[in-house]
């Protein structure tokens, strides 16, 4: 069975000039797309990838990516609606290129579906009463 | 049929009044027709919500001892710089102000994150605000140095005093250069990426009331959360503007200049906001009220968002250069689905107002008079109409010559 994730993995500074993601396609036949990538002034490295392949392999190179000291986090719960401060205006409905934000026909609020988020950031400063978050 | 406002406060009283919103109107009038329900229903409530440039609180914050002269000094509420052009201890914070050291637009697109929007919002809530303040000293007033917290609940005044609110009707912001660009009306994708609008359509105040029949000074409103009154037409109000034959603006039209107490309104309903490359301003929530006098009024109130057509203007050129093109008109119904047509491409809107905050207005408003605890008000002087001959001028500069 296929399976396409994105996830968030945090390098520790050990790890950070090591090829790494290179023998996720090498030795575990995943395909990999890179969403976002820094390395931190203290070099911590962040990359948040979109990884697919089979079941088998993904489990397999999650497994070596954990045993090589890198921690992983799925991306779905790093961008998050504070709710309080979102007024359900709709600046992000256009501004979004994943489609996660949709208006209720009915009552023309906005829903945030983090399943279909790339974590790209855009709707964090262009949201008005900023109430998009961004956890890494 | 004729009612006063005494008659439909006189309803409000007992607790017999019908009241229903401007979305709700529509179709009760066309399952009962105009004629019935004008005889039943006595108000309808509107309500808006978005972000208003033009609005600013002044406050007394109470002398100190020694005395210190604010006036003509310099004040810095949370680091953003309040107006001290007036007496002692009297200070006006607009919502648009930045602080000294916010970067602005050096690194574009700014982001702005935090002005004088968000330090009314903060007063409101009832946070302590840092404020920190120069002056030049007098034998009156010798002190000319204060650094003090203060807070709403101990400060003399807190008034919210917006010089134009509530526009009737406004442009839908597009963009039709090859870059993006960063506007009051949001973010813009290049080559038609994108459309924003600002108005609650249907459920707008002075759409409601499109001939300024019912809304007048004194006014007593919804604002913020609390209770607040017209204080006078907005600032570039302009009635003389393109209007259907039912007289719908299709242009921005008139304004409000609304007044209220600062100390009985609620965050919710004042939210600082942040434009990205373009600066800080403050969303304001505001409700009106239309007591239905007349069959004629009650028909005003059945405007849908078929009926009212806004102007769609570019960003890029158009705007900022002061020309007066307007590329095609779509209606508020038109936007609200999300997509428009412009120059035969398909384009997706999004709105920078929120509707669902502009109906919970309606119908809170809705609730207070239903329960008895809003009383209406007649105007004590009407806001000026199409006969008044006012146009919105744009500034004759002159040159200054030695």
């Amino acid at each position: 069975m296929a399976v396409s994730k994105r996830i968030v993995l945090r390098f520790p500074g050990r790890l950070v000039d090591r090829p790494i993601v290179s023998r996720l396609v090498r030795d575990y036949n995943l395909d990999f797309n890179i969403l976002k990538a820094s390395v931190t002034p203290e070099e911590e490295g962040l990359l948040v990838l979109e990884l697919s392949g089979k079941q088998s392999d993904y489990d397999k190179g999650i497994r070596y990516l954990t045993e090589t000291g890198v921690r992983i986090q799925a991306l779905s719960q790093d961008v998050t609606r504070n709710e309080e401060r979102c007024t359900h205006c709709g600046a992000c409905l256009t501004i979004c290129p994943a489609g996660a934000f949709e208006r209720e026909p009915q009552t023309l609020r906005v829903n945030f579906d983090n399943d279909k988020c790339l974590a790209c950031g855009l709707c964090i400063k262009t949201c008005p009463p900023r109430a998009m978050e961004l956890h890494f | 049929m004729v009612k006063t406002i005494d008659e439909i406060n006189e309803k409000i009283h007992k607790g017999e009044a019908v009241v229903v919103t401007a979305d709700e109107i529509i179709d009760l009038v066309r399952e009962k027709g105009v004629k019935k329900a004008a005889q039943e229903v006595d108000v309808v409530t509107t309500g808006t919500f978005g972000p208003m440039c033009s609005s600013s609180a002044y406050i007394n914050v109470g002398h100190t001892s020694p005395r210190i002269k604010l006036g003509g000094g310099r004040v810095l509420l949370n680091d953003v710089p309040a107006y001290t052009g007036i007496a002692a201890v009297d200070l006006l914070i607009g919502a648009t102000a930045i602080p000294d050291d916010d970067p602005r637009n050096r690194i574009h697109p700014g982001e702005f994150n935090y002005g004088g929007g968000h330090v009314i919002e903060e007063l409101v809530a009832g946070n302590d605000v840092r404020l920190e303040a120069t002056a030049y000293g007098t034998d009156c007033y010798p002190k000319r140095k204060l650094e003090t917290w203060i807070n709403i609940k101990d400060i003399n005044d807190a008034v919210l005093f917006n010089m134009r609110n509530a526009y009737q009707n406004y442009n839908v912001a597009v963009n039709l250069s090859e870059k993006t660009i960063y506007t009051y009306m949001g973010m813009l994708k290049p080559n038609l990426g994108n459309a924003s609008y600002s108005s609650a359509g249907q459920l707008s105040p002075l759409m409601n009331d499109p001939l300024y029949k019912t809304i007048g000074i004194g006014t007593k409103i919804f604002l913020g959360g609390g209770v607040g009154f017209v204080a006078w037409h907005g600032t570039q109000h302009s009635p003389n503007v393109l209007r259907t034959e039912n007289g719908i603006p299709r242009r921005s039209a008139g304004t409000l200049a609304v007044i209220g107490d600062l100390k009985q309104m609620n965050r919710r309903w004042l939210v600082g906001t942040s434009m990205l490359g373009y600066g800080c301003t403050l969303a304001v929530g505001i409700g009106v009220p239309i007591p239905i006098l007349s069959e004629e009024i009650l028909q005003y109130t059945t405007v849908t968002d078929n009926d009212i057509l806004a102007p769609v203007v570019d960003y890029s050129r158009v705007y900022p250069q002061m020309q007066p093109d307007v590329i095609d008109e779509v209606s508020y119904a038109q936007l609200k689905s999300g997509q428009i047509t412009i120059q035969g491409k398909k384009v997706a809107t999004a709105s920078l107002s929120s509707y669902p905050r502009a109906a919970e207005i309606a119908k809170t408003l809705k609730e207070w008079i239903i329960n008895g605890e809003f009383l209406l008000t007649g105007p004590v002087a009407p806001l000026p109409g199409i006969e008044s001959g006012i146009t919105f001028k744009p500034l004759k500069e002159r040159p200054i010559e030695d």
